[in-house]
């Protein structure tokens, strides 16, 4: 019998013991649904699946009677496009500044220490500030998923970029490179992947304050109709809506790892993840 | 005037003296190779040839004129591991250079200069062998392969003087024997002058016109720091017999055994 820690399961087996879990959740769900239900049928808490399903009918199957939108996709339309823009900008700040921290010793001495500084406030501190200079419209919660997540990216690409081997930087300058082109041809291209896994890890946050902007200013979004239905006790329209957030969260994520080892694949053999 | 001139070149790091008063000139055209016991400032030495470290005390002459303190075109260098850019291919890795010379602003090339470089690109990696990897990235190369692509790398500049860093010390031996004959046939087809650091001394004798050994000459027990390393040995390859071969070998032995006495005594 070899030793526990070398015994690996087939493709089959770790698909079962991977859905394991999942099953014995639903399982657990549905059991405990049944029973309330049973005593009551008007329960809400645990609603059953019949419930889940009118729900998401109502929600994204039938214009809303009020505005004749379709809420669901509209709440998931706005919040990814909030998420997206936060994201997208936060990702293009912290590139450049983690190149220029990262390649030029005087830019890092004048700024990062500043950088520091800021990625130690606590963004959810600062939201009522969000919401006075810049209103309670769309600007605000974007610029709360872009102070919650910059600073970390900011300083995770400047480690990156300080991590590029010494050699390298020597060897292009016996090649005649200048400063610019070394940025431009040396770290750029190989930060640039290192910049997509740092923004899969940012995600979750990102999520959180996209949540937490919505929960507490909005009209629209995911984040708001699960904040709007807290008050009816709808848990037949919460469950599906985190759970679908998840899901969104799942395939961003699937997506940016194949892009990157679709346009990095030297990055993935070199560093043997995947 | 000679080539390069190496005048009374001290490297200090506050009170520990890592090299004294090394005095040397080296003409075109000469291969020198560097052994030593380590922590003896071989690596210093070659990185003050590179520009990366400056000297404490007098200077490294090239051509009459002091060696700028930062890694230049006139330098090539080809390290033990990282030499070459792992997010381009053979050919962009060669193509490289050019594109930077050619290019200040967007370091890269196109059209008919882009072709043009892509030529003496794939001449020069024919030189090295690698003709048959022209469109592999680094990590589908063999290690051999790899400092094959950063001497081509090196070479295309036409570098005035080489640097080998222990090029092919993580390298089989099979393997190395090759590189041996590259580097020997790259150098008489290019005229070069080449430094190159080892830690195997059969290496040295094989391949040199002359060889530097590193060592120190006193070493003050209480005080091991206050001496530095001279060039003790400065052989012409080819004329050394066996017994010379292991009064050096054991005598680079001592210096290491006296260390690691003197580092346990701690």
């Amino acid at each position: 019998m070899k030793r526990l820690i070398n015994q690996e399961p087939n493709r089959v087996a770790r698909w079962l013991l991977g859905l394991l879990p999942f099953l014995l959740l639903l399982a657990l769900y549905v059991g405990a649904s049944n029973a309330r239900l049973a005593e009551n049928p008007n329960d809400k808490l645990l609603p059953s699946f019949d419930s889940f399903g009118s729900a998401i009918e109502r929600l994204a199957f039938e214009p809303s009677r009020r505005t004749g939108e379709y809420l669901f996709w509209q709440d998931t339309l706005s919040s990814l496009q909030r998420l997206g823009i936060g994201v997208a900008l936060s990702a293009s700040f912290a590139l450049a500044f983690g190149v220029l921290t990262g390649a030029i010793p005087y830019v890092r001495a004048n700024l990062s220490p500043l950088m520091t500084a800021v990625s130690l406030v606590p963004p959810m501190a600062i939201l009522p500030i969000l919401f006075i200079v810049f209103g309670l419209g769309e600007l605000a919660k974007v610029m709360l998923i872009i102070i919650g997540i910059a600073p970390f990216l900011c300083r995770d690409l400047q480690q990156r970029v300080m991590e590029i081997p010494d050699e390298q930087l020597i060897k292009a300058q016996t090649l005649g490179a200048s400063s610019w082109q070394i940025i431009q041809r040396v770290i750029l291209p190989q930060i640039l992947p290192r910049l997509i896994t740092s923004v899969r890890l940012s995600l979750g946050s990102a999520w959180l304050f996209l949540i937490a902007a919505e929960a507490i200013a909005s009209t629209d979004g995911l984040g708001y109709r699960i904040f709007l239905v807290r008050r009816y006790l709808s848990m037949d329209v919460i469950l599906p809506y985190v759970v679908w957030i998840t899901i969104l969260a799942f395939f961003i994520d699937l997506l940016l790892r194949l892009l990157s080892r679709r346009c990095f694949p030297w990055f993935h053999a070199q560093t043997g993840n995947n | 005037m000679s080539y390069i001139k190496i005048d009374k070149l001290w490297k200090r790091y506050g009170d520990t003296v890592v090299l004294e008063d090394l005095n040397k000139t080296v003409e075109r055209g000469e291969f020198i190779t560097i052994v030593g016991a380590s922590g003896c400032g071989k690596t210093t030495f070659l990185k003050m040839l590179l520009g990366t470290e400056s000297p404490t005390g007098g200077a490294i002459l090239l051509d009459g004129i002091p060696l700028v303190a930062e890694p230049s075109e006139e330098r090539g260098i080809v390290f033990q591991r990282y030499s070459v850019f792992p997010h381009m291919t053979a050919l962009e890795n060669v193509m490289l250079s050019l594109e930077f010379e050619q290019s200040p602003l967007l370091a890269r090339l196109f059209g008919g200069a882009r072709k043009k470089a892509r030529q003496t690109a794939k001449d020069m990696l024919e030189a090295v062998g690698l003709e048959q990897a022209l469109h592999k990235y680094p990590h589908e190369l063999s290690g051999g392969m790899q400092q094959r692509l950063a001497i081509a790398q090196s070479l295309i500049k036409q570098p005035r003087i080489l640097l080998l860093d222990e090029p092919f010390g993580a390298l089989d031996p099979g393997i190395r024997k090759d590189m041996h004959e590259l580097v020997l046939k790259l150098w008489r087809e290019l005229n070069l002058t080449v430094f190159m650091i080892t830690h195997d001394i059969q290496e040295g004798f094989y391949l040199g016109t002359r060889l530097w050994v590193f060592d120190k000459e006193r070493i003050d027990p209480h005080a091991p720091e206050a001496y530095g390393a001279k060039i003790t040995y400065d052989l012409p390859v080819g004329q050394t017999d066996d017994a010379l071969l292991q009064r050096i070998d054991q005598s680079l032995n001592q210096t290491e055994q006296k260390k690691e006495t003197l580092h346990h005594g701690q």
